[in-house]
């Protein structure tokens, strides 16, 4: 078999096993955060569909499916349309590049962080034609807001990416990883500190999660740029957010915390266990702190994050440069 | 507490059914259930009784632990409109939008006794309430109280899913107590 063939059956069957994954996790963040929020409430959370109410998600997306789909009469129905399948069709590229170990991973590219840098920003192409293909004035609100606290926090992802591709002298997350080594002292959190969160702040950002939910905040716009959304148009927004969390926790992962190595028995348990930890912190974050304003949220990327990237650059450049 | 199928008082908006070309008795009932296990509510208040209604939510509560506190701002994402309090004149036809905006499947609480008929506000020459929320839209289980504990709409949520899926899950009573 020629290498064209083998690497397109290895997409195939890795596209399908990654599609399980995303349902997987989808489900798994649901229920961990309706969970989550009724602990730290005080509460139980989902409780008697199932054990401990496990398959309260599973009910909750058949219903979701099975709801009427409406779509408003002056709404563009090809954007409208568009946008939630816009919205998860990118995400499945994004786990193509990331390497849960060394053979689990689909594609070895040598611009892998590129990829997810590249891919993740169709989702805000996707909120956006979905508020304005809406025609509602609260999902063309939300849409504006996606996008400018999108482009805002870009940047400083970029520069963080760019410190770690200065100090490791790859763009391929394989690379990164094998740069790095087991123990914690011989992660790249301990050389990046600034950088570990600058790049947790604005992935929560980007991922318009709390504190920074504007796009979708309830108490001033009704649901934001879902607003005319209902059954699985909306499920597809909400199974795109949740794997947007899951990539986000990958890709931090893979930069600063050492990827599949551990003290002892390397392998994908230990990239699962450091990329839970992040999804768990994620959700924690969304139900102990109170969302930000909009003039704040602008001013802590330009005025903080961004300086502060940019100065972390040019000291990794220069470090690197003199060692 | 259930539908009153002879009502005397025809509602505004009649639900318009179209029965299905093709019929999968077992595909349909296992729908059935998952919708009588998963009520999404729509987050509205019209007066006092949705402040037990929010006390439902809370931690003393917990609508949670039957799959109901995902309280939806938008009417797009909900399956049921609880109706908590009394419906003024001015807020009908807000209310009616609301209701029209759903899509189906959706069903409606009438929560306490101004949902119902009006309560207190029934007197001659009134002319700024509507006497129940009957008279603009299909109800399926009304709650008496005035108004009601945050108990009695666990059991309008238990009754509905008895309308919708046609078993009754919660509570089971505790083994000592048989």
């Amino acid at each position: 078999m020629s290498g064209v063939e083998w690497t397109f059956i290895k997409i195939v069957i890795g596209m399908l096993l990654i599609l399980g994954f995303i349902a997987f996790n989808a489900i798994l963040l649901g229920y961990g955060e309706r969970k989550i929020s009724g602990f730290i409430q005080g509460r139980l959370g989902p409780y008697a569909v199932g054990p401990h109410g496990s398959l309260q998600m599973m009910v909750d997306m058949v219903k979701l499916m099975t709801k009427q789909i409406i779509t408003p009469k002056k709404a563009d129905g090809f954007l409208f349309w568009t946008a939630p399948i816009l919205s998860f069709m990118s995400v499945p590229v994004l786990f193509m590049v990331i390497p849960f170990s060394p053979s689990f991973t689909v594609i070895n590219s040598g611009l892998g962080i590129v990829i997810i840098l590249a891919f993740s920003g169709l989702n805000v192409l996707a909120l956006c034609i979905g508020g304005l293909g809406s025609n509602n004035k609260w999902s063309l609100l939300g849409a504006a807001r996606a996008v400018s606290q999108f482009i805002a926090f870009e940047v400083p992802i970029l520069l963080v990416v760019l410190s770690i591709t200065l100090m490791t002298g790859t763009l391929s997350l394989s690379e990164i990883i094998s740069k790095q080594g087991g123990f914690p002292w011989q992660w790249n959190i301990v050389l990046q500190p600034i950088a570990f969160v600058i790049m947790f702040v604005a992935s929560l950002a980007e991922m318009n999660r709390v504190p920074f939910d504007l796009p979708e905040g309830e108490s001033e716009l009704t649901a934001g740029y879902s607003t005319e959304y209902g059954g699985m148009g909306f499920g597809l927004f909400v199974l795109a957010e949740y794997t947007h969390i899951v990539v986000a926790s990958s890709v931090i992962t893979t930069l600063f915390l050492g990827g599949w190595k551990g003290p002892v028995f390397s392998g994908i348990w230990w990239f699962l266990l450091k990329m839970y930890i992040l999804c768990f912190i994620i959700l924690w974050i969304r139900w102990a702190f109170p969302r930000v304003r909009f003039d704040q949220l602008l001013n802590l990327s330009w005025k903080y994050l961004i300086p502060a990237g940019i100065f972390n650059l040019l000291a990794t450049a220069l470090l690197v440069k003199l060692f | 507490m259930a539908k009153e199928s002879s009502h005397p008082i025809e509602p505004l908006i009649k639900p318009d059914i179209v029965p299905p070309v093709v019929q999968f008795a077992v595909a349909e009932k296992f729908i059935e259930m998952c919708r009588s296990l998963s009520i999404w509510p729509m987050a509205f208040g019209l007066a006092c009784c949705s402040l037990e209604m929010m006390a439902a939510g809370m931690n003393r509560f917990d609508l949670a632990r039957f799959g109901s506190e995902v309280f939806r701002p938008s009417p797009r994402q909900a399956d049921l409109m609880i109706v908590p309090g009394t419906i003024s004149k001015k807020m009908a036809p807000a209310i009616v939008r609301l209701y029209e905006q759903m899509p189906h499947p959706k069903w409606v609480i009438a929560f306490g006794s101004c949902a119902i008929s009006g309560g207190p506000f029934v007197f001659k020459e009134q002319y700024g309430i509507i006497e129940g929320i009957d008279k603009l839209i299909p109800v399926d289980v009304y709650v008496p109280g005035c108004p009601p504990r945050p108990e009695a709409l666990f059991e309008a949520i238990f009754k509905l899913q008895e309308i919708i899926g046609g078993k009754r899950w919660w509570p089971h009573p505790p083994k000592e107590a048989k």
